[in-house]
């Protein structure tokens, strides 16, 4: 089953950077992909259409069944429940706890206290971090928040988890452990992993999916795939 | 069940944001307490002024004497010609023959009861006395009375009440304005405290869009905060118009400076003021925030 499905799809930006040019993609369920590319290859843009933050200027994107092409601004929120998202800068909110960080995410969409309890447990605790949520953000380290804002993406279950350079801001050795929750989500729960990032060492290690961008176009799509120069002509 | 609890999650988020930012909600209220003070005044101000107008009218009306020659026939022509005039301007009107003003002459001293005695004849005149509909027509239907046949005279109290009528609608009207002008003024106000809110929680509200919070649920508690704001702001004018206005009633003794003017009482009056401020706060406390919702939470 085809999770996410780009056909024929473009992005040109309002000053005119086409930052997407005709890109034919497919995932399938429960895939762990990486996405990579330099600066400017679209990589962002891409990440952005699947949830919706972008909207494609030309052609279809599908995502978990929805048309995000053809998606009403007030509908966007089905959209969003479907997908989990994994930011570079972690976007904590600072005054609240590690718990409350994870529960916000719940609470947004209007879920029972009741039930909000045992599933920020569970992420916590597949993240490692239960016994430090009544910590707040900025007593942790990078990587532990890092892995609030994991635990928070996947509270709701979603089928899909958008990852935007999650390591770009860690060292190596943690970004190696980020990677491996991610993986261990990805396997535990089936979870559609689509990953943005820069990282050489990590996309050679994990031995998955690559999709390597450059100017808006894919230039290489290997089922087991590591970070490669391609030359362009 | 859901729906009930976004609502209750709105209100607390609301309640919490107003506590927050207490200097900013401070100054929201304050705001629209001062303003909401002045539509107050400019209510109460409007309000009796009407009342007096009210009573100015009534004591409007035209006199018309009749000819002393005039015949029984005759004067139940010229009756059924203001009957006719009712379709116009005529309210209703009031005749009092000669033999009545005799009467009510003799009664009213002694003096003039024996010089009536001693004339053979009725000196005094048939009277009517018109009420007309609206009096700012009162000049155009004492003319057209004027042109009637049997008249002796036909005047209205032309001069200083009419003017004061004019004027006092003059006043109805500006102070209208001025309470529409300040109630825009308040609901920018409150606008603007909402605008703020918006920008100090604009990473919680990127992140309620990110996990997949509906549009209304994000919106809700800065509706609710400016509907509080509101409230909140109309509590001090309530009070101050209350205390305030019935002290003055009471010092003037129910009347401003002279007997014609008369205030209008303060209760149940100034129940409905109150009342009313109460419902302007809230509306435009949800305006304002409606308003910078809309605008600066592009969702």
């Amino acid at each position: 089953m085809k999770l996410i499905e780009i056909k024929n799809c473009y992005k040109v930006y309002n000053n005119g950077v086409t930052a997407i040019a005709d890109l034919n993609l497919s995932i399938e369920k429960g895939e762990f992909v990486f996405v990579i590319g330099a600066s400017g290859s679209g990589k962002s843009t891409l990440i952005k259409m699947l949830y919706r933050e972008e909207k494609p200027t030309n052609g279809n994107v599908y995502v978990g069944g929805i048309n995000v092409a053809k998606l009403r601004n007030s509908k966007v929120y089905k959209l969003r429940r479907k997908i989990g998202n994994v930011f570079q800068d972690f976007k904590l909110l600072p005054k609240l706890t590690v718990y409350e960080n994870v529960a916000f995410a719940l609470e947004s969409i209007g879920l029972h206290s009741k039930e909000i309890r045992p599933k920020v447990i569970k992420a916590l605790e597949s993240v490692g971090l239960k016994e430090k949520m009544r910590s707040f953000p900025n007593q942790l380290s990078g990587g532990e928040q890092q892995r609030v804002c994991i635990a928070r993406a996947i509270v709701n279950d979603p089928k899909i988890l958008i990852c935007d350079e999650p390591t770009g801001n860690l060292d190596p050795d943690i970004s190696k452990e980020i990677v491996l929750i991610l993986d261990k989500i990805n396997k535990e729960s089936g979870t559609t992993i689509v990953m943005a990032t820069h990282d050489k060492e990590i996309v050679n290690r994990m031995k998955k999916r690559v999709i390597h961008l450059e100017n808006g176009v894919v230039v290489s799509d290997d089922k087991k795939g590591s970070y490669k120069v391609h030359e362009s002509n | 069940m859901k729906a009930i609890r976004i609502l209750a999650r709105g209100i607390r988020d609301a309640f919490k944001s107003v506590i927050r930012n207490f200097s900013l909600s401070t100054a929201a209220i304050t705001c629209s307490s001062i303003t909401l003070i002045l539509v107050a005044v400019a209510m109460i101000i409007s309000y009796n002024v009407k009342n007096i107008t009210k009573d100015l009218e009534k004591e409007l009306s035209i006199v018309v004497y009749m000819k002393e020659t005039v015949t029984e026939d005759q004067i139940n022509e010229f009756k059924s010609k203001l009957e006719a005039m009712k379709n116009e301007n005529v309210e209703a009107y009031t005749f009092k023959s000669k033999e009545e003003w005799k009467l009510e002459m003799k009664n009213y001293s002694d003096t003039f009861s024996t010089a009536l005695d001693y004339l053979d004849t009725n000196p005094l005149l048939n009277s009517f006395t018109i009420i007309v509909k609206d009096v700012n027509h009162l000049k155009e239907t004492t003319d057209e009375i004027k042109k009637l046949d049997y008249i002796e005279s036909a005047d209205y109290g032309e001069g200083m009440a009419e003017n004061l009528v004019k004027a006092f609608d003059v006043i109805e009207k500006v102070t209208l304005v001025i309470v529409l002008a300040l109630i825009l003024v308040t609901a920018f106000l409150i606008g603007n405290t909402i605008r703020l809110t918006i920008f100090s929680r604009r990473n919680e509200i990127e992140i309620m869009r990110l996990v997949g919070a509906s549009n209304i649920s994000i919106r809700l508690p800065f509706l609710f905060e400016g509907f509080f704001l509101g409230i909140l702001g109309s509590i001090i004018p309530i009070l101050v118009t209350i205390y305030g206005y019935v002290l003055l009633y009471d010092h003037f003794n129910g009347y401003l400076f002279t007997h014609i003017i008369r205030l209008t009482e303060p209760f149940n009056f100034i129940l409905y003021v109150a009342l009313l401020l109460l419902l302007i706060g809230a509306i435009i406390g949800m305006i304002g925030s409606y308003r910078a919702v809309r605008k600066y939470l592009k969702i």
